[in-house]
């Protein structure tokens, strides 16, 4: 995920070689995350296929910081080298990376991209090339305290006032507790966060499909210079230096009531051994107000994607397809929690019983999508721009308006 | 005869420094020169084959960049402040050792550990240990009643780069205090016999004596620290990441590189970092009429 821990170089470790039929013809290797359980799950994966296909496959570990791991691909890439076929890539990377990989138009049918979500289709779509195909979806959700709710008789927030009056009365009845804590750090986290309250305030996208900044709006505006009041009020001022997780240990240390983050926080917050085990709620963020407010969450999640460079390209584009297909993501769901990029998962009995998952799929239906695609290598320049404008609004330097007029207009 | 025999010396010489010449141009001299070269064109990430000379628009680009002078700000001001602490503490902490204490090499042990440990690894610590709602250091200050409520270490502008210097001296302290220790170990003791004698101060025994003897190897010290401030980034990155206000002039040309996938760019934030940490080794090379074996002129 997005957490900027830089975390001790991890270099190519070829992992593991699995041999599982005598006859095998080729070996395909392939990338994957290595946050969490994430390996755990990609290697048992790439294996049930391998022993399906009678290929073999090798898995090449990385970095865990999203970060650094796009650094390893961007210089394995240009040394147009063959030893990864496939790459698991973060929603924003598609614009950034495009050009080094297979378009997968030719290989999937477009009945078959059906069976995904739209807007992750859409996403990974690059000039009308198909550069990944969708693993796992992410979205911004609000946890919530039920005992604390609960103990004060007030609801899941609906809208950000909601949650501003529940927080402080909380607040009010316990000690050394804070209201709100969410990404408030200068980096990428801070513009999933930021563009969840402008599009859940009806202050539109970031960027409209011609690359032209769209955010400098009265209702965008506000919704920023709203987040602003937070500070020192609902939210702690070292909010402005959390990431994910620095507000996980918040809120699973007891010391907050609501919490922004992704799904990933929800099987850590209910552990074994977590001190809030059970006692928290999640729903979709709240939303703010005017006519075009909505529920929304910041689309994340990863892809896989094919190596223009692979040796062997007919066999990674098989093995991403099972991997990405609707028994291996179903699998995934269960076991790690990661949300199925495909609708028809979620239909499934096991997650279709499931709070967390049907409160996700609601989610889904108003996700917000970061200007990735359309800004392309230019991205990560744009958001670096943008998290200092709201940053310096929170800090209190001048108003969102002001910040906002620094930022670049045009991003084609 | 003295002349084949000092010709057969400076042969001798040449063929011993000849492989550490050789690896210094390629560890360091080549990737030196290759990033001069590329700081003058518009190489992106990846595609170093087919950038083109753009000539200077790179350095205009920084000179116009207000967060890149906020970063060489940022940089200098760290390395100033830090090595300043850093020495006069060094300097404290050598004094005391260099008494005749009771488990004097187990204290000096013990003072060697911060140095000790990468930084990415202590930065990560002191982030958790300065982290507002369940650090240590907050919990400490609020049960000791120095603060009513809890500080945002690394989120406030000011804090946050007070936060990051304290966690430098932590770690840079030792270093100058060994080195410094080191110098006053081979001191004259007859000086100090004959001070006493006399009947000078300790005072001025310290400041007419002591540091004037050391002084080489204080300043050999400070060098060395100021390089390393100069081009500091792990400890920033950890603690806060790209955040503007305490970016030091490495973050800024990651960030370009990496980040950005400007190579070009980034080539000319690295380059210029570099100018300005030969001007100032220069400077205190010169004005401190320093060999850096460590003995004075």
């Amino acid at each position: 995920m997005l957490r900027t821990a830089s975390l001790i170089v991890a270099s190519l470790t070829l992992c593991a070689a699995f041999t599982s039929n005598a006859q095998a013809k080729v070996t395909v290797s392939i990338s994957c995350s290595s946050l969490g359980i994430e390996m755990e799950l990609c290697r048992d994966g790439a294996q049930a296929w391998a022993k399906q296909t009678g290929n073999e496959v090798k898995l090449v570990s990385t970095p865990a910081d999203a970060q650094e791991r796009l650094a390893l691909y961007q210089s394995l890439l240009a040394s147009k080298s063959d030893k990864v076929d496939v790459f698991q890539i973060d929603v924003v990377w598609p614009g950034i990376l495009a050009r080094q990989f297979l378009d997968l138009n030719q290989f999937i049918e477009p009945g078959k991209q059906d069976g995904y979500f739209q807007t992750l289709i859409a996403n990974n779509t690059v000039d009308g090339k198909l550069v990944a195909v969708p693993w796992f979806v992410d979205a911004g959700m609000l946890y919530y305290r039920k005992d604390l709710l609960d103990k004060y008789g007030l609801k899941a927030p609906e809208t950000w006032a909601d949650l501003e009056t529940a927080a402080k009365k909380v607040m009010e009845g316990e000690k050394g507790i804070e209201g709100y804590v969410w990404q408030g750090r200068a980096y990428e986290g801070l513009v999933c966060n930021a563009l969840e309250w402008i599009v859940s305030n009806g202050g539109g996208g970031l960027l409209d499909n011609a690359g032209k900044a769209t955010f400098n709006n009265p209702q965008a505006t506000a919704a920023i210079d709203r987040a602003k009041t937070w500070i020192g009020t609902i939210s702690p001022q070292g909010v402005l230096g959390y990431d994910e997780e620095q507000a996980r240990g918040a809120f699973q240390s007891g010391k907050a009531v609501f919490m922004r983050n992704w799904p990933y926080a929800w099987a850590l917050v209910n552990a074994p051994d977590s001190p809030i085990k059970d006692k928290v709620g999640v729903v979709p963020l709240p939303k703010g107000d005017g006519d075009k407010a909505v529920h929304t969450g910041t689309l994340g999640g990863q892809s896989l994607a094919v190596s223009k460079y692979s040796a062997h390209p007919k066999e990674a584009v098989d093995l991403i397809l099972y991997l990405a297909g609707s028994e291996e993501e179903k699998r995934r769901a269960v076991k790690g929690a990661f949300n199925p990029s495909l609708k028809s998962v979620y239909n499934e009995p096991e997650l279709k019983n499931d709070a967390f998952f049907s409160t996700f799929s609601k989610i889904l239906e108003s996700i917000a999508t970061r200007p990735a695609t359309v800004a392309g290598k230019g991205y990560n320049q744009f958001s670096s721009q943008f998290v200092r404008a709201v940053h310096a609004t929170l800090q209190g330097q001048s108003t969102a308006e002001d910040n906002f007029s620094s930022i670049r207009t045009s991003w084609k | 005869m003295m002349r084949t025999l000092a010709g057969r010396r400076a042969l001798t010489a040449w063929s011993f420094l000849t492989p550490m010449l050789v690896v210094l141009a390629l560890v360091a001299g080549w990737p030196l020169i290759r990033t001069i070269i590329l700081g003058f064109t518009d190489a992106g990430l990846g595609d170093f084959a087919e950038s083109q000379f753009i000539g200077l628009a790179n350095y205009r680009g920084l000179a116009s960049d207000p967060v890149w002078w906020r970063a060489v700000a940022n940089t200098i001001g760290f390395a100033v402040i830090s090595v300043t602490i850093e020495t006069i503490l060094g300097l404290i902490i050598a004094l005391t050792l260099n008494t005749h204490l009771k488990g004097r090499g187990l204290v000096r042990a013990a003072v060697l550990i911060p140095w000790a440990i990468p930084t990415v690894v202590s930065a990560r610590m002191w982030g958790w240990m300065l982290n507002d709602l369940y650090g240590v250091v907050n919990a400490v200050l609020l049960g000791l009643g120095v603060i009513d409520k809890p500080w945002a270490w690394l989120a406030d502008p000011v804090l946050s780069i007070a936060s990051v210097i304290a966690v430098d001296v932590w770690k840079g302290t030792p270093f100058m205090a060994l080195l410094t220790l080191a110098a006053l170990q081979v001191l004259p003791r007859e000086i100090y016999e004959a001070a006493r004698v006399d009947g000078v101060s300790p005072v001025k025994v310290f400041f007419q004596v002591t540091l004037p003897l050391i002084r080489p190897a204080l300043l050999v010290a400070i060098v060395f620290r100021s390089l390393d401030a100069l081009r500091v980034f792990d400890v920033i990155y950890v603690l806060t990441g790209d955040n503007p206000s305490t970016a030091s002039m490495s973050v800024y040309a990651r960030q370009q590189l990496i980040d950005f996938q400007q190579g070009g760019m980034g080539s000319a934030a690295a380059t210029f970092l570099f100018v300005i940490v030969a001007v100032f080794a220069t400077i205190v090379v010169t004005a401190g009429r320093l060999k850096v074996g460590g003995v004075a002129r």
